[in-house]
């Protein structure tokens, strides 16, 4: 060709999973479904637990003594996060499916070639998005909760054992279920897939395992990941549950099992 | 825009008995071929030849199932930062429709540690700066290619990969990326560029790799590709026509009708078909040697590999193969 003086090969700083993380933390920032779901997040949680804790509250008075001996105003205000734990599951989902969906995940697998990058930078952006998030719902719906439960029926306060636990425990709950997002967001590819395997798993199959006769549906009961991890936001356990940190430890091994068999996957098949 | 291109030596893409089967498929074959530094490399084949998943392959993001790739003696996932040697055009849809194409590059060009500014001169570059804030859902198909190429020439890498790239776009478009392919090889990368426009390649491409069912058929010069053992043929008119054929056929030539009576000669050149009729006195009115086009060429070498003819079931192996 042409005389042309080519300049010697530019030196550049090598990629690390910092800058897979920064890049993830700007997809993740820049399309509308995030905004959509910390929204759906905050209304449902926080307006939930108030409807939910002012209706229960207001019937304390008629409530039998065997119900009240198991209320928990501490749960019973922010019980909304167990409905708005789903929109930051699809929070989880969509950071993944949406780049299969739209062909996305080609550039990004070309541009960060070490897969497993991908997946613990996507990890650790919605982690840190559903904690925060998390946790300003729990702080904001018990306080809110429990203004509404007072002078009604028993309320908690952040000094009482166990309580402090149990709320900003709802935060570390949220990350396990956003990372169920993420991994099975990653083993399935697709958004309807996934969103549907987190349904069944948070709410269709405990359901129906309470319906198991005996010993059998005790344990399920116990041990069903996403109901022991549920365990830490609870002051007052019922029977056949575990303990609030060895709840969050089962549903911790659940969970990064899930992100085990989701890293086999990306790692070993064409994207 | 082309005029601000850095020069920047190239890396050579080493292709060394690549396979990749899909189930009982197999869609590349044995495939072998180095592309150079410095000249546009034509990657030609019929539809499921096999093109697409090679440029995937060579990206990483199919998995071979044999074989090595190299890019400048280096697998693509131990390249430290591959967006600063690779650039690649593989699918132009494939951005998040509600992003903006300026989100979408600070995304990619994060990733890589590079400076975000560049975001904006890539943009320029493919002449995309106004559209940029909107989001890639409203863009034409011609603009989401065009962003593509932005994205490929955000790390300005020495190595560039093209499937396809004047899909979808407009004939300013088509002109512009192809003085562009021209001008990054010119500067002394290395361009490969797929396309199944075979008068495409001729304007654009120095050297082709023809491949067609997942194997190598050609890998040479263009000048050479069209040399081959193609005939040339040569366009006659003349007073009378029929006089001249007569005198033609005597001598060996074989004849076929052509355009608005005029006669396409094959088996003698131009020289002697004018000799042969100024000494019969024949008046010729036009004696034009034609090359094989191409498409011609093309069409001759991959006759026996075009998937559609042979077994149907092999074009029915995925939607991404080309």
């Amino acid at each position: 060709m042409s005389t042309t003086v080519a300049l010697p090969a530019s030196s550049y700083r090598p990629a690390r999973l910092t800058d897979t993380v920064r890049s993830e933390a700007t997809k993740l920032s820049t399309i509308p479904s995030t905004t959509w779901a910390l929204i759906a997040t905050l209304i449902i949680g926080v307006g939930l637990s108030a409807l939910l804790s002012a209706v229960t509250a207001h019937a304390w008075q008629i409530d039998t003594p065997r119900v009240r001996e198991t209320w928990d105003p501490t749960a019973m205000s922010t019980s909304g996060g167990s409905i708005a734990q789903l929109a930051l599951a699809v929070l989880g989902v969509l950071a993944v499916t949406s780049e299969y969906a739209t062909g996305e995940i080609r550039s990004t697998l070309a541009a960060t070639p070490h897969r497993g990058r991908v997946l613990a930078a996507k990890a650790a952006v919605v982690s840190l998005v559903a904690f925060v998030a998390g946790e300003i719902v729990m702080f904001t719906a018990y306080g809110i909760g429990q203004a509404l439960i007072h002078g009604h029926a028993p309320t908690s306060s952040l000094s009482q054992p166990g309580v402090f636990r149990a709320v900003s425990g709802g935060g570390l709950y949220i990350i396990a279920i956003a990372l169920l997002g993420v991994g099975f967001g990653t083993l399935l590819r697709g958004t309807a897939a996934a969103i549907s395997t987190l349904v069944a798993l948070l709410y269709v199959l405990p359901a129906l395992a309470a319906a198991l006769p005996g010993e059998l549906g005790h344990a399920v009961q116990k041990y069903w990941p996403t109901q022991a991890g549920g365990q830490v936001t609870n002051v007052v356990h019922a029977a056949h549950t575990l303990g609030p940190w060895t709840g969050m430890a089962d549903l911790t091994a659940f969970t990064m099992l899930v992100l085990a068999v989701a890293y086999w996957r990306l790692t070993r098949t064409d994207s | 825009m082309v005029n601000t291109l850095i020069a920047r030596e190239g890396k050579p893409i080493t292709v060394d008995g690549l396979v990749k089967r899909y189930g009982p498929t197999v869609a590349v074959d044995d495939l072998s071929f180095t592309v150079q530094p410095g000249v546009v490399t034509g990657f030609l084949g019929p539809n499921g030849a096999g093109k697409t998943t090679t440029m995937r392959l060579i990206l990483g993001l199919d998995l071979p199932s044999s074989g090595r790739i190299a890019i400048g003696g280096r697998r693509y996932i131990d390249l430290p930062a591959p967006l600063r040697e690779v650039g690649a055009v593989i699918d132009a849809a494939a951005v998040h429709p509600k992003r903006t194409g300026r989100n979408h590059l600070k995304g990619l060009a994060r990733s890589n540690a590079i400076d975000t500014r560049r975001v904006q001169e890539v943009l320029e570059i493919v002449g995309m700066a106004d559209v940029g804030d909107r989001r890639a859902g409203g863009y034409s198909l011609g603009m989401k290619q065009r962003l593509g190429i932005a994205a490929a020439l955000l790390g300005d890498p020495p190595v560039l990969l093209f499937d396809e790239p004047v899909n979808g776009l407009d004939p300013e478009g088509i002109v512009w990326i192809r003085q562009f392919m021209r001008a990054l090889a010119g500067a002394g990368r290395t361009v490969l560029v797929s396309s199944h426009l075979m008068s495409e390649m001729a304007q654009t491409a120095d050297h082709l790799i023809v491949i067609g069912r997942g194997k190598l058929l050609r890998d040479e010069s263009i000048r050479a590709f069209l040399d081959g053992d193609h005939h040339e043929t040569v366009l006659v008119r003349a007073q009378p026509i029929e006089e001249l054929t007569s005198v033609l056929e005597g001598a060996g030539a074989q004849l076929a009708p052509g355009p608005d009576g005029a006669v396409t000669v094959t088996g003698l050149d131009a020289t002697s078909i004018g000799d042969l009729a100024a000494e019969h006195g024949i008046a010729i009115h036009e004696l034009t040697p034609q090359r094989a086009s191409l498409e011609e060429a093309f069409m001759d070498i991959t006759r026996d590999a075009v998937e559609y003819q042979s077994t149907a079931t092999h074009a029915a192996t995925n939607g991404t193969t080309t």
